[in-house]
């Protein structure tokens, strides 16, 4: 039992994307708990589809991932402000228009004949693809966003808990709605290379999710999501290992069965 | 006598050439506690953010006795936030504490015995979305308890209230004026404001100010409240109506 577990590890290949996993936990896991709180998981999800194009450029382009990453986010959080900016159709509205236009943007980009590239890497993340380099990459946008979070965690807290009273307590809410997103984007950039663009939002949303439903207060809610997202991303590697079947999804499967799962963890107790 | 709010000539609102509030010029004394009444959208929560500094636009004079306090109406919080009763009430200590420190143990001795001073001790660990309506409202002044500041703005503290958290409320309201600090809490209960020091009326702009027996006459209410107002018992008691959606 205990060989089934740790088979898969014994590939360095495989060792990476745990590595990898491991590092975006750290970030992932606490953001996603913000993001719930804030009610801002339309946009996560819309930040990570809408950089689509922006991938599939620097694809094409053969610069690295992460730079077309940057300018796909930019590009994608612009094009929702200025949408939103129309009062007429709200900021719903313009997130969804921005993010499908983004989104066909990118598939006719990757789909066109000549185009060598291959779509489902940009959609779906090469986790066992991961290098080295890849790894420092990630430990340093990760552990950028920890701290950041770790730093404003007081002020996220006034703000999302009453808007109304923050700035009279010490923080004002723009500022850390705002930043926020900033974390978002980066923490958005640093997932595309092991997850892709459609399925780095489980890890973000789905440990969070199951955490919520465990915990009743912030900092175990926010340790809880951490441990979480670690274990799906170690579970769906074994899984997919021993199936034979996608790294990157398996991962998010694993993530949102334990979404699923918890509260009734919770029932059971 | 030393004061606690001086208001001159104050007027603003959130958009530039329309005004919210105009015309408002009081002084309030430490130890004083001030009703504010006036209708829905009468300037009420808008005099509050000028206080606290926070109003788009402001024009005129504000002086506070120090860094004030403000209790906001308990359906503006998350209930499902989560969080304790414990943890709403630290943080009221949040702004003086470094973010890589642990709250202060002095803090949190001082946020305990917050908790108990409005009868809440025994529900320090209670999920704050868990409480009842008034015992959240009382978490929000224990909150407000812990800042410590000299002027303390609430917003409808009583509306909705459980007999018990009201009658709790009013004891400490009457606690902190003799501890010399200055209250000023927006109400829809003329009859209450009757009780205090002062009564402020704002219909958009200052209508009176003064002691309660001077201010609180059939005409002033009528200017106040316009056509909100019903009175009861020939004048003994009015009570504003329309207690739900502010514009602000």
């Amino acid at each position: 039992m205990l060989g089934w577990l740790t088979d898969p590890f014994a590939s360095p290949i495989v060792g990476r994307a745990l590595a990898e996993l491991l590092i975006l936990s750290l970030a992932c896991g606490p953001l996603g708990v913000w993001v719930l709180l804030y009610r801002d998981a339309y946009a996560a999800e819309s930040i990570s589809h809408g950089m689509l194009p922006g991938l599939v450029l620097a694809a094409l382009a053969g610069a690295p991932l992460l730079l077309g990453a940057i300018g796909g986010v930019l590009v994608a959080a612009a094009g929702i402000a200025l949408v939103a900016r129309d009062q007429r159709l709200g900021s719903d509205i313009g997130v969804a228009v921005c993010v499908s236009t983004l989104l066909g943007l990118g598939g006719l980009l990757a789909l066109s004949p000549d185009s060598p590239l291959r779509l489902q890497e940009l959609l779906f993340g090469d986790l066992l693809g991961v290098s080295g380099g890849d790894l420092a990459v990630a430990g340093v946008l990760a552990g950028g966003v920890a701290l950041a979070l770790l730093v404003g965690h007081r002020s996220l807290a006034l703000v999302g808990f009453d808007r109304g009273s923050a700035p009279s307590l010490g923080a004002q809410p723009l500022r850390w709605e705002l930043a926020l997103l900033v974390v978002l984007a980066v923490t958005t950039v640093a997932a595309v290379q092991g997850l892709g663009s459609l399925l780095l939002v489980a890890l973000v949303l789905a440990p969070a999710v199951a955490a919520r439903s465990l915990a009743r207060r912030l900092a175990p809610v926010l340790a809880l999501s951490i441990i979480l997202a670690a274990l799906s991303g170690a579970a769906g590697l074994v899984l997919s290992f021993h199936l034979e079947v996608a790294a990157g999804a398996s991962v998010a499967l694993c993530a949102v069965a334990l979404a699923l799962l918890a509260p009734v963890a919770r029932l059971s107790h | 006598m030393t004061a606690g709010v001086v208001v001159r000539g104050l007027a603003g609102g959130y958009v530039a050439g329309r005004d919210a509030l105009r015309d408002v010029s009081f002084t309030a004394d430490a130890g004083q506690i001030v009703g504010v009444l006036g209708p829905n959208g009468g300037g009420k929560t808008t005099l509050f953010r000028a206080l606290l500094d926070e109003l788009p636009i402001r024009r005129g004079e504000v002086a506070l006795s120090g860094r004030p306090a403000y209790v906001p109406q308990t359906e503006r919080a998350r209930l499902d936030f989560p969080v304790s009763a414990f943890d709403v009430v630290l943080m009221g200590a949040y702004s003086r504490t470094p973010w890589f420190r642990r709250i202060a143990r002095d803090d949190r001795a001082a946020a305990r015995a917050a908790l108990a001073r409005i009868g809440l001790a025994g529900d320090a660990d209670t999920s704050f979305g868990a409480l009842s309506g008034g015992q959240r409202q009382r978490v929000l002044i224990a909150r407000a308890l812990l800042q410590d500041a000299p002027v303390l703005l609430l917003d409808e503290p009583l509306s909705g209230v459980d007999s018990v958290s009201a009658a709790r409320i009013e004891e400490l309201f009457a606690e902190l004026r003799a501890e010399g600090r200055t209250l000023l809490v927006a109400t829809h209960d003329v009859r209450q404001a009757g009780e205090w020091d002062r009564v402020l009326c704002l219909h958009r702009r200052q209508v009176d100010y003064g002691r309660p027996a001077a201010v609180l006459s059939p005409e002033t209410l009528r200017e106040t409240y316009g056509a909100e107002l019903i009175v009861l018992q020939g004048g003994a008691r009015a009570v504003g109506v329309g207690h739900h959606g502010h514009a602000h």
